[in-house]
């Protein structure tokens, strides 16, 4: 059969266009598509609760900075025993308050803010004392929750 | 026995080939509308698609929905992209929805004897707005809730069985995490099902009774579904594909701001742009009108514009040019320039 | 009329009304709206007297004194059964309106008695008056100066509020104005020679804001710096240990710092030195360096040690905020791009924790120690910063992403406009 060649040449250019086009457009989608199925390594982070660590990485008498809810809070395991969660954020100019071993209780290194194992001011300069949250063991993980 | 033959005992899929290849699409001045029910099809199926994808990550429930949008904005791999073409396909959605409506209303393709095809089409166009409404507040952001609160008072102003029915929808007395429940529930299961079984007829209909022809007058030119018209639709699908991932990209959808029961309503809740024409509507009114309250009035007026669009074949009945033709063309011309001048002010005059 | 006679005259209409009055009161229940005093002779009678005697009885049953039991007779003295005016004879006590000079005795009568007061509060202190006489009002007040504050100066009288009572004009946040009523009297200043300007200056200062303006109630007053029973302007020596009452590591920065010996021998005042009195500013950057409004400028040339370090201070704080704003402007564009920076938003916040410790650190003047604070700073605003270049990195990947899908959409696209060409039309 003859064909005038520049009409073959359209459409067999036609038709390399749209398979390399189709090609294209699957990867295009499908690409993102099998990347969204795949779950992110991060564990997913609600507002209300947070695994903060796991049973006995925290030694008794010390204390750990983690991000809740966007702002820094810590976990105190006492010498008692139990687990305490607040906000760490100072309520005098709003540094991040650490634990300290050797008092025995939360402490700003900013201006000497000192904080009891209740979040209440003991000394210093903070004008309020640190927003507590609820602290639940379950299992091997240590839960920090935000009071409802 | 080949595969075809095997298939065709099975399916008698030669049947709807042969129908497709008869099936043709008239060639007219105004032939662009024949593509906005594609378009509108469309964009319902890439809201499936990143609907389904977006349910492997989202959580309905007032302490998570914020944090689960959150994190497939953010640490989900090309979660962000999803769920912008999901905003955006949503809004683009309801823009072609109503263009198809008023495309097939000024053709007149709602005469005998597609009457139930435009019923199901307007039927279609309401659960578009309910999709967009129940979804608006899935990612339980500030502006999402109080928009919420102030589109189910709205409702509450339904004559006689207003209340009973803001309850029922809000899940309670208040826009709550049980209100959530209920939007999540609705936008995907409820108005799936709804739309699945409308859309069916709907499209059934369309091939059942063909391409409408805007009139009888002119050489009758049209041009063939397979291959000239399935073409030049997938180019334009395309096209819509190209806007909507640049918009994704250049202008992702905003998370905005947990949502606060307690926090006092932010200045300028406005809600979703379709809605603002009867917002703002509302908001015009005279608080009382004739022993009425003036959102109720406002309400009954809606719901009657409503019943007007469903019943538009049986109201306009005559074939041709007649008189009713010539009202209903002046009546939804004056519909359609209201919506967009009420759009306008609304947004000009918060 | 005779002064004799007018006294007959209001004996007997006061005996009258304290008769009736009494015996009305036990016939009908008084109305339970207005707490009503005692029933007590003197209230009695000083109510319908009218005018300047009638004045003490009126308010008196919101009296703290009156609350717990106490009548007039435990101030004034004489009888409060007897019906006339034998009342008020200084047989039976009566001593009638105390001398400014003789209220510390009145008062101290049951203040200085422990056994007395931890009837009523067993936390109440008892050396009030004991205070007062070595206060610069109680030392005058002791050499015949009747003009200067003495008890009920501060705490009102008729009625006496608790210092917990909101309308007691030394409630904490009312201090200020109660002092002021004579230390930014000019006039009344004048024979004394001290300033007048404390009050005003107090109240544009950062305590000053925070007490009367934002009415936070750990924000010193007058009294908590002066002290009050035993007001005395703080020695230049004490300065420190009265601020360190809140700023406690600023004072143990201070006082291991080579200022304090330094200050001591020019007789320099400790921390209002650099910071002032009574219009204590929010301290700033500024104050650090070697020019003004630097404070170190005030003793230090710029090339000399003093002056040099303070530079190196300056400087070490200004690289710290300028990296911790640096950054923190990285995190807010990748942000408002559509980013999430929860990930920098810890070791940013850790950052201007440090800037804060750093500021702190530099009144101990250890250039070793501000430094380290500001350097581990800086390290840590890098790594925000790092995490919002990443987030804008990743912007820039979708872009490039955008631009190869609408390659791809442009190339299909032109291969369907191809076909349509190929295949008959309308």
């Amino acid at each position: 059969m003859v064909r005038q060649p520049l009409r073959v040449t359209r459409r067999s250019l036609a038709d390399l266009l749209l398979a390399a086009g189709l090609a294209g457009l699957a990867g295009t989608v499908l690409y993102p598509l099998v990347r969204y199925l795949i779950p992110p390594k991060v564990k997913e982070v609600t507002a209300g609760s947070i695994v903060a660590a796991k049973v006995g990485d925290l030694p008794p008498n010390s204390g750990k900075i983690l991000l809740f809810g966007g702002k820094p809070a810590i976990l105190v395991h006492t010498s008692q025993g139990t687990y305490k969660a607040f906000t760490a954020v100072c309520t005098h100019l709003a540094c991040t308050v650490q634990y300290r071993p050797d008092f025995g209780h939360i402490w700003c290194a900013c201006h000497d803010g000192h904080f009891d194992l209740n979040g209440q001011v003991i000394g210093g300069p903070p004008p309020r004392p640190l927003a507590e949250f609820t602290v639940t063991v379950k299992g091997t993980e240590i839960v920090v929750t935000r009071p409802a | 026995m080949g595969i075809g033959a095997w298939l065709e005992d099975r399916l008698r899929w030669r049947a709807a080939d042969a129908f497709l290849r008869h099936k043709t699409v008239p060639v007219t001045r105004h032939g662009y509308v024949y593509y906005f029910g594609g378009i509108t099809l469309f964009l319902f199926l890439v809201q499936v698609v990143t609907g389904l994808l977006l349910l492997m990550y989202y959580r309905p429930t007032a302490d998570a929905a914020h944090e689960s949008v959150r994190f497939i904005m953010a640490r989900v791999q090309f979660g962000w992209l999803v769920r912008s073409v999901h905003s955006w396909t949503a809004n683009l959605m309801v823009f072609w929805a109503f263009a198809h409506m008023f495309g097939a209303f000024f053709v007149r393709a709602y005469r005998r004897p597609r009457e139930m095809t435009w019923i199901s089409g307007a039927l279609l166009l309401f659960i578009t707005l309910a999709f967009g409404f129940t979804g608006y507040l899935l990612p339980w952001n500030t502006l999402a809730y109080f928009a919420t609160k102030v589109g189910t008072e709205i409702v509450g102003a339904v004559p006689l069985i207003g209340h009973p029915l803001l309850v029922l929808l809000r899940g309670g007395e208040d826009v709550t995490e049980a209100t959530l429940s209920r939007f999540f529930g609705i936008h995907v299961a409820i108005l799936p099902a709804l739309t699945t079984m409308v859309l069916g007829l709907h499209l059934f209909l369309v091939q059942l009774h063909g391409m409408s022809r805007p009139d009888a007058r002119g050489p009758a030119r049209s041009m063939a579904f397979v291959p000239a018209f399935v073409l030049r639709e997938a180019m334009v699908w395309l096209l819509i594909t190209g806007v909507l991932v640049t918009l994704a990209v250049l202008l992702p959808w905003p998370v905005g701001e947990k949502a606060d029961p307690l926090a006092s309503a932010p200045a300028g809740i406005r809600p979703e742009w379709y809605f603002v024409f009867m917002f703002h509507t509302l908001k015009l009114i005279p608080s009382h009108v004739l022993g009425l309250e003036g959102e109720q009035l406002g309400v009954i007026a809606f719901m009657l514009a409503a019943a007007v669009v469903l019943a538009v074949p049986l109201l306009v009945r005559d074939d041709g040019a007649g008189r009713a033709s010539r009202v209903a063309a002046a009546v939804g011309a004056f519909g359609a320039l209201y919506m967009i001048g009420m759009t306008i002010l609304g947004y000009l005059r918060p | 009329m005779p002064d004799r006679a007018r006294w007959c005259v209001i004996t007997a209409v006061a005996g009258l009304l304290w008769f009736f009055s009494t015996g009305l009161a036990a016939a009908a229940p008084a109305p339970q709206t207005v707490p009503e005093p005692p029933s007590d002779g003197c209230i009695t009678c000083h109510r319908n007297l009218g005018g300047r005697l009638a004045a003490p009885a009126l308010k008196i049953a919101d009296d703290i004194h009156v609350r717990r039991g106490f009548t007039c007779t435990a101030c004034h003295g004489g009888d409060a059964k007897a019906p006339g005016m034998e009342a008020m004879d200084p047989k039976r006590g009566f001593v009638g309106r105390p001398k400014p000079a003789d209220l510390p005795a009145v008062c101290g009568k049951c203040h200085s008695s422990p056994e007395i007061m931890r009837r009523f509060n067993p936390r109440i202190p008892t050396d009030e008056v004991a205070r007062f006489q070595t206060s610069v009002h109680g030392q005058k007040l002791s050499a015949g100066d009747q003009r200067v504050a003495t008890c009920t100066s501060c705490h009102g009288v008729h009625p006496i509020l608790a210092v917990t009572d909101s309308r007691s004009p030394v409630f904490p946040s009312s201090v200020p104005a109660t002092c002021a009523r004579c230390h930014a009297d000019a006039a009344y200043m004048k024979p004394y020679g001290i300033p007048i300007t404390q009050y005003a200056e107090y109240k544009t200062s950062v305590h000053g804001e925070a007490l009367l303006g934002r009415g936070s109630k750990q924000a010193p007053a007058c009294n908590d710096c002066h002290g009050n029973h035993g007001a005395v302007p703080p020695g230049v020596d004490s300065v420190a240990n009265v601020c360190a009452q809140c700023h406690g590591s600023q004072r143990d920065l201070f006082t291991r710092s080579p200022h304090r010996a330094a200050f001591e021998s020019m007789g320099l005042p400790q921390c209002t030195a650099c910071h002032g009195n009574h219009q204590i500013s929010r301290p700033s950057d500024e104050m650090v360096g070697t020019s003004p409004p630097a404070v170190c400028a005030q003793c230090h040339q710029a090339d000399s040690k003093g002056g040099v370090a303070a530079k190196v201070i300056r400087t070490a704080l200004e690289d710290l905020k300028q990296s911790t704003a640096a950054a923190g402007d990285l995190v807010a564009r990748a942000e408002n791009a559509g980013m999430d920076m929860s990930d920098a938003k810890l070791p940013l916040s850790d950052a201007r924790t440090q800037l804060i410790l750093a500021r702190n650190l530099a009144h101990g003047l250890s250039l070793r120690e501000v430094q380290s604070a500001t350097s581990e700073g800086v390290g840590l605003s890098r790594k925000a910063a790092d995490l919002g270049r990443a987030g804008l990195a990743e912007i820039e990947f979708r872009r490039r992403g955008l631009v190869a899908a609408l390659v791809v959409i442009a190339v299909l696209s032109l291969g369907l406009y191809l076909k349509t060409r190929t295949t008959p039309g309308p």
